[in-house]
């Protein structure tokens, strides 16, 4: 695995998306997109143009408004030879493909005694703050997370969106890929050459000795953020993004909170019963004996997202709560 | 060059269905009577785990469907899903197995009676989320049309599949894009416990027909009109003409599953007598083989005789076999 280098190249979020989506389309035919305005209109958020002009209406297929016929129809291609990557435009959307998510893709192989293969990707988006109200703005990834057979995965660099969307495509089982709506212009060193990430696989983004923020996604930027603004009040900070929430890798998680013996876990889904309760709960199990502080969870507050940017903008962890709490929990 | 005189229709183009071959569909829709009786027996008699649901009185359509399809065109069935195996070509032990949980069932008992798949036969699952598989037969249509194969799915659905959704989302597509997707619909009247007249608006073939698709409504209790049918609907589809949709009009002689036992306060004695002593498949393919001296009273005896033995056999090897290792529990969860 190539780490990015300083110097190297830089390309936004959404172009690391791309090419990873042209790379492996061009090493697999087996693999299309499909989903709504994927083709000349390359999603809304232009993440997909100009990959019609390269593979042709045939393997970028727009598709009617239906997203449950879309997942479906994914599931069926994808346990008979094909390898499709569905587009589903706004993570609330989620909702609509729910039964062919949770019943099917993920239960045949396990119902089918491990004879049938659902190597299926889901792409979608997550986050807040775009000021498109409460059903634009979930970030869901905790009810796929909940379901054994999907595996998921929240980067949160372009370096990372490139290197985990190569590996799923090429994974024998259905995930489901979130990418942050916010972070699409993001850019970051992604090297020329070929490279994947393996899934569970976290990744220390800054070294710290007094506190662990865990983050995914969209929470990353916001930790790096905080764990910047902390070094003025004396705090070093240590941000491990988890990278793929199943399968999680507890150990990276587990050794740098018995380092730092403090732990926030950020996250942009809603913070009741989410995805931060357990990553705290496998922290807490893991590194109990060395912990000086009870694991904070800070996660979307439990509203639905309102429109008005006076409210939206308190339902989201920003690098200044998160600081504050971090203060707190080192008594600075 | 010479002209034939005639032309002919693509149906008279056909070979026709030797008596061989008539008593062959008799043969696999007996043996899918005789496995369901023989299901109903291991409910009666406590040795299976959980509930079934029987497909004694469908088995017309199931048989005249498949006998319609090569052994790698797909299909997707539904909780009622024993008859679309074995039409499929599935063998009765390993399904027996699946039933009782064992570790010799299709699914290495991990499955059950509602999930039964069998890739060897091109059957991708039976599915217990009513109207589950419209999505996947449509999916693995478009993967058939992709890979320049020239495999067809069948979608097998029941009456109460009509009230979901995605089976209009699945449709629509199938026709825009032409795919080679042929959806089953077997009315049995029932959806569950309501007749389908109280749940369901409308023609049902007009749903179908508005989105451009061939339509046929059959009698499901003629294996030959459903087989005439699903011939018809199959070159359609391999030759790139796109989906069909087959109403065919069925009855389930017993309950929803193996423990509705009280059924008079959705559906009268009279009208299941009537359908069981009237339009029973089997009788009705029995008689007209009878009557076109295709086969006597005692080639049919000889036929079941041999089925009875060929059932006993199979659920004794299913109740002598070994359930799975305990540490089997979280295989398979991912592959």
């Amino acid at each position: 695995m190539a780490k990015p280098q300083t110097g190297a190249r830089e390309i936004s979020f959404g172009q690391a998306i791309n090419e990873a989506l042209a790379e492996e389309m061009r090493r697999d035919p087996t693999v299309f997109i499909i989903g709504e305005d994927v083709a000349e209109a390359g999603t809304p958020f232009k993440v997909l143009s100009g990959l019609v002009k390269e593979f042709g209406p045939a393997r970028v297929i727009d598709s009617p408004i239906s997203e449950a016929g879309i997942a479906g129809i994914g599931v069926g291609a994808a346990m008979t030879g094909m390898r499709p990557v569905v587009d589903i435009m706004f993570g609330d959307f989620l909702t609509l493909t729910m039964d062919q998510l949770v019943n099917q893709a993920a239960k045949i192989h396990y119902m089918s005694g491990g004879k049938l293969k659902v190597p299926l990707v889901l792409r979608t988006t997550l986050g807040a703050a775009r000021r498109s109200a409460a059903q634009h703005s979930q970030s869901l990834h905790a009810w796929v997370s909940h379901i054994p057979g999907l595996k998921v995965a929240v980067p949160a660099t372009p370096y990372d969106a490139k290197g985990l969307l190569k590996s799923s495509i090429r994974d024998d089982n259905p995930v489901v890929f979130f990418e942050d709506k916010m972070m699409y212009q993001l850019k970051g060193p992604v090297p020329q050459e070929e490279y994947t990430i393996p899934f569970g696989v976290a990744d220390v983004k800054r070294a710290g000795n007094d506190i662990t923020l865990v983050a995914t996604s969209s929470m990353v930027q916001v930790a790096l953020a905080a764990a910047e603004a902390l070094l003025e009040s004396g705090i070093s900070a240590e941000v491990v993004d988890v990278r793929t929430t199943v399968p999680l890798d507890k150990q990276t998680l587990i050794e740098s909170a018995k380092k730092t013996s403090r732990a926030i876990v950020i996250d942009e889904g809603y913070e009741g019963y989410g995805v931060t309760a357990e990553i705290a709960s496998v922290i807490a199990d893991g590194a109990f004996y060395y912990l000086d502080a009870p694991v904070r969870r800070m996660g979307a507050m439990d509203v639905p997202v309102p429109f008005s940017p006076v409210l939206e903008d308190q339902t989201v962890p920003t690098p200044e709560k998160v600081a504050e709490m971090a203060r707190r929990l080192c008594g600075k | 060059m010479a002209q034939s005189k005639k032309t002919k229709s693509p149906s008279a183009a056909r070979a026709p269905v030797h008596d061989e071959r008539w008593l062959h569909f008799y043969r696999q829709m007996l043996k899918i009577r005789l496995f369901e009786e023989e299901v109903n027996q291991l409910y009666l008699g406590a040795k299976m785990p959980g509930l079934a649901h029987l497909y004694i009185g469908e088995e017309a359509v199931a048989v005249g469907v498949c006998e319609a399809l090569r052994r790698d065109d797909y299909i997707t069935s539904t909780h009622r899903g024993h008859g679309h195996c074995i039409a499929k070509g599935a063998a009765a032990d390993k399904m027996f197995a699946e039933l009782l949980g064992k570790e010799a069932g299709y699914c290495r008992g991990k499955g059950g009676s509602m999930h039964i798949a069998d890739q060897d036969t091109g059957n991708l699952g039976a599915n217990a989320i009513v109207g589950g598989s419209a999505g996947i037969a449509t999916g693995a249509a478009m993967s058939a049309k992709m890979r320049g194969s020239d495999q067809v799915a069948i979608c097998f659905f029941g009456d109460g599949a009509l009230g979901q959704g995605l089976l209009y989302e699945a449709m629509n597509m199938a026709s825009l894009w032409k795919l080679p997707v042929i959806y089953v619909c077997e009315n049995n009247q029932y959806n569950e416990y309501t007749h389908y007249r109280e749940t369901t608006a409308g023609e049902v073939t007009a749903r179908a027909h508005a989105f451009g698709i061939r339509t046929e409504a059959i009698d499901g209790q003629d294996v030959k009109i459903v087989h005439a049918a699903a011939v018809n609907a199959v070159e359609s589809a391999r030759r790139g003409a796109g989906p069909s949709f087959l109403l065919c009009s069925t009855y389930r002689f017993h309950g929803h599953h193996v423990g509705d036992i009280d059924r008079a306060y959705y559906r009268a004695k009279a009208e299941e007598e009537e359908w069981k002593t009237r339009r029973d498949p089997i009788m009705l393919l029995a008689a007209w083989l009878q009557k076109n001296k295709m086969a006597d009273d005692k080639a049919l005896q000889a036929i079941e005789h041999a089925l009875s033995t060929e059932i006993k056999s199979a659920v004794e090897f299913a109740l002598n076999a070994k359930y799975p290792e305990a540490n089997e529990v979280n295989q398979h969860v991912y592959a």
